[in-house]
């Protein structure tokens, strides 16, 4: 077809030539886009926390903040809300203390393979819950079933015992085995799951815990 | 006379290369699908091998298995066809051989890892030494790093033959392909704090991967495997190889934005995303379209030329026809389902991933790949027509059944747990353990975990039947000579 070149929708240089430009292009747009999204996923910082500016991907020491989950009515769905300062494991964390406890956390996440069974921010295994709003779930809330299971008086204390000793606290039949996390560990992974909590997500999941009233009063909402 | 019958038909070195890939594959083909039904049964019985062998581990070592058996039988498949397309014997195919054995060794202690040490404490060391807990990338970083080196090995060998041999066009689009299909794995080589930006560069390696670069890797193998197998026109079959290159690599790249919705980054990957990924099915079709004509096409030539048949290997062409339409349907229609924001807000990270996830990666992957095999065992046996045995039948079609009843199960599954987890209940952990325990959830799964034994069963025939076929079709070969 080459030589005869009876038309140019049977020309073998023609379709090389268009596969070569379609591909040109697609890259170039990926790579412009790309270099946009990096810029803004890239981790807000202490200062941006304490002047209120809003990042998609705050800095560590948003732990030292209330979160909230609230729906954004130009949005369209739930939005992080970062709120008043708060406690976490009873002290404020300095940038350094925040920065190095995430670390931790998010390398013990890999260590212990979360991700075949969980997953985080709707990517892993579909085993077990979604992490990316764990630190919102009411069941960790005081009063909540998970936070009254362990005996803690905070959510955070709460999560990390569970986390350190979960097939102490059967909730369901399907368990999280022990991993060995140690306390230090489980701390970290607490953080994680705070700092994850408070990334802009679009919306997912959407309307997160919304029963959580039904599920207050046993299952209904018949009165 | 039996040492006739034993002995390798293959002249080239490149093509024994190319089958010692093929062994191995088959063999961790069959680990992935141990690993698949292990985790299925804890789906029923949470406490089978608790605290022993978990989910995570069996799952981890299922899609790991399934990942590298792939790129196993994919190097095997280019080592194979250099010679036939280049023309000459790949130039260091020695060295190609060595890094097969390091290749292997390495593979065989990370497996051996990830189910005796299972995971490590919190630190770099690891990431470095055990497990770097990425889903599909859970490699250890040294693994990482071998990977590259024998990847560099089996590209310099790709690239150099190339250059020195017959410059087909199949050979163009695959030594491109394979420069970013390799250049891509980097992007999953480093480790961050934020768990927005890991997952950003994670998906140029799984998306870039498996919704460009290894769809376009399909396509020049079934180029290939149409001209061997019913002997297609070069030029047609390079036409088409073009357009697909054009329609796949149009659509995928800028797909990639449908895993972009969800993590952090910003919404205009919800349009990006849903358009260019709304468009992937396009190519798939044209692929289905392309295999059957050309078939029809050729068919039709040797009828006229007064041959009965066009076919010279029965079971490769099935698994390619399989591939035909099983990439169409488990890449397009069940990637289709979900891939708009508008769904996939209820639909991420729920079964519906996994039904897609299964008959995708079987669909486009397993089933050309175990084509290719047959290929190199006609080959390898010097069969002149291979044709289907009772076995090869068995297999095919209790792997497809397999495959397709597992994948509407999870569909069920997926639906069941969409609408009550997330829509009815609104996530959460609570709303997780309610649709879980649905009767229809677990009835759906119990349907996944029987149907993963059909597949078990038609697996076993497939391994019955690849080491069985080159024998008993070369024996019949030598009784009508």
């Amino acid at each position: 077809m080459d030589k005869e070149n009876l038309s140019v929708w049977t020309s073998i240089p023609f379709w090389r030539r268009s596969a070569a430009w379609v591909t040109g292009f697609a890259v170039m747009l990926l790579i412009w886009l790309s270099f946009d999204t990096l810029g803004q996923i890239s981790m807000g910082s202490d200062e941006d926390l304490k002047n209120g500016i809003t990042k998609r991907v705050p800095g560590p020491t948003v732990i030292n903040y209330e979160i909230d989950y609230k729906m954004s009515e130009k949005r369209g769905g739930e939005v992080p809300v970062i709120g008043k300062k708060e406690l976490f494991f009873g002290k404020e964390w300095s940038e350094q203390e925040a920065a190095d406890l995430l670390h931790l956390g998010k390398l013990t996440s890999q260590a212990k393979n979360c991700m075949n069974c969980h997953t985080l921010l709707g990517n892993g295994g579909y085993y077990a819950p979604d992490l990316t709003k764990a630190w919102l779930d009411p069941a960790w809330r005081e009063g909540g079933p998970l936070q009254g299971m362990t005996g803690k008086n905070t959510k955070e204390e709460a999560m990390a015992e569970f986390l350190m000793h979960p097939s102490q606290y059967p909730t369901h039949a399907r368990m999280m085995p022990d991993l060995g996390i140690t306390a230090e560990e489980a701390k970290g992974l607490v953080a994680f799951l705070k700092h994850m909590s408070s990334i802009d997500t679009n919306g997912f999941p959407r309307n997160f815990s919304k029963t959580v009233e039904q599920f207050t009063a046993g299952g209904t909402n018949a009165r | 006379m039996l040492a006739s019958i034993k002995s390798n038909h293959l002249q080239s070195e490149s093509k024994k290369l190319g089958m010692m890939y093929f062994r191995v594959a088959i063999i961790l083909f069959g680990a992935q699908l141990l690993m698949g039904l292990i985790a299925a049964t804890q789906f029923l019985v949470p406490g089978f091998l608790f605290e022993i062998f978990d989910f995570s581990v069996a799952r981890m070592v299922h899609i790991n298995a399934l990942v590298v058996w792939m790129l196993y039988a994919m190097l095997g498949a280019v080592y194979y066809m250099i010679p036939d397309e280049t023309g000459m014997e790949t130039v260091g195919v020695g060295l190609g051989k060595l890094a097969f054995w390091v290749l292997t060794a390495a593979v065989t202690i990370v497996v051996l890892v990830y189910i005796f040490i299972q995971v490590g404490s919190g630190s770099e060391s690891t990431i470095w030494l055990i497990n770097e807990g990425r889903e599909y990338l859970e490699a250890p970083r040294w693994a990482d790093i071998g990977i590259v080196v024998v990847v560099l090995v089996f590209y310099w060998n790709v690239f150099a033959t190339f250059m020195k041999g017959q410059k087909t066009g199949i050979m163009t689009v695959m030594v491109a392909n394979l420069m970013a299909l390799a250049g891509l794995y980097l992007a999953g080589m480093f480790y961050t704090d934020n768990i927005s930006m890991d997952q950003f560069w994670w998906w140029w390696v799984i998306h870039l991967w498996v919704e460009a670069t290894w769809e376009v890797f399909v396509g020049t193998l079934a180029a290939y495997a149409l001209i061997k197998i019913i002997n297609a026109k070069r030029e047609i079959v390079e036409m088409w190889l073009w357009i697909e290159v054009l329609m796949l690599f149009g659509s995928g790249i800028l797909g990639l934005g449908h895993h972009y919705f969800w993590i952090g980054t910003p919404e205009y990957w919800w349009e990006i995303g849903a358009l260019f990924s709304a468009l992937e099915p396009v190519p798939l079709v044209a692929m289905f379209v392309h295999v059957l004509y050309d078939w029809g096409k050729e068919q039709g030539v040797a009828e006229q030329e007064g041959h009965r048949n066009v076919m010279r290997n029965g079971p490769a062409m099935a698994w390619i026809v399989a591939n035909a339409f099983g990439n169409f349907l488990g890449a397009g229609v069940w990637g289709f389902f979900h891939t708009l924001p508008q769904v996939n807000i209820y639909t991420h990270g729920t079964q519906f991933t996994a039904a897609h996830g299964h008959l995708a990666f079987f669909g486009a992957y397993a089933t050309i790949l175990i084509g290719m095999m047959y290929l190199g065992l006609q080959g390898a046996y010097g069969i002149k027509t291979l044709k289907a045995t009772f076995k090869s039948k068995m297999g095919i079609v209790l792997i497809i059944s397999g495959v397709l009843g597992m994948t509407v199960a999870l569909t069920i599954a997926g639906y069941e747990q969409v609408l009550v987890e997330r829509a009815e209940l609104g996530a959460g952990w609570n709303a997780f353990f309610a649709a879980q325990e649905l009767p229809w959830y677990v009835q759906a799964q119990t349907w996944r975990t029987i149907m993963g034994v059909v597949t078990f069963v038609g697996f076993v025939y497939l391994v019955w039947d690849l080491l069985t076929i080159g024998k008993q079709a070369r024996l019949a070969q030598q009784a009508e000579a």
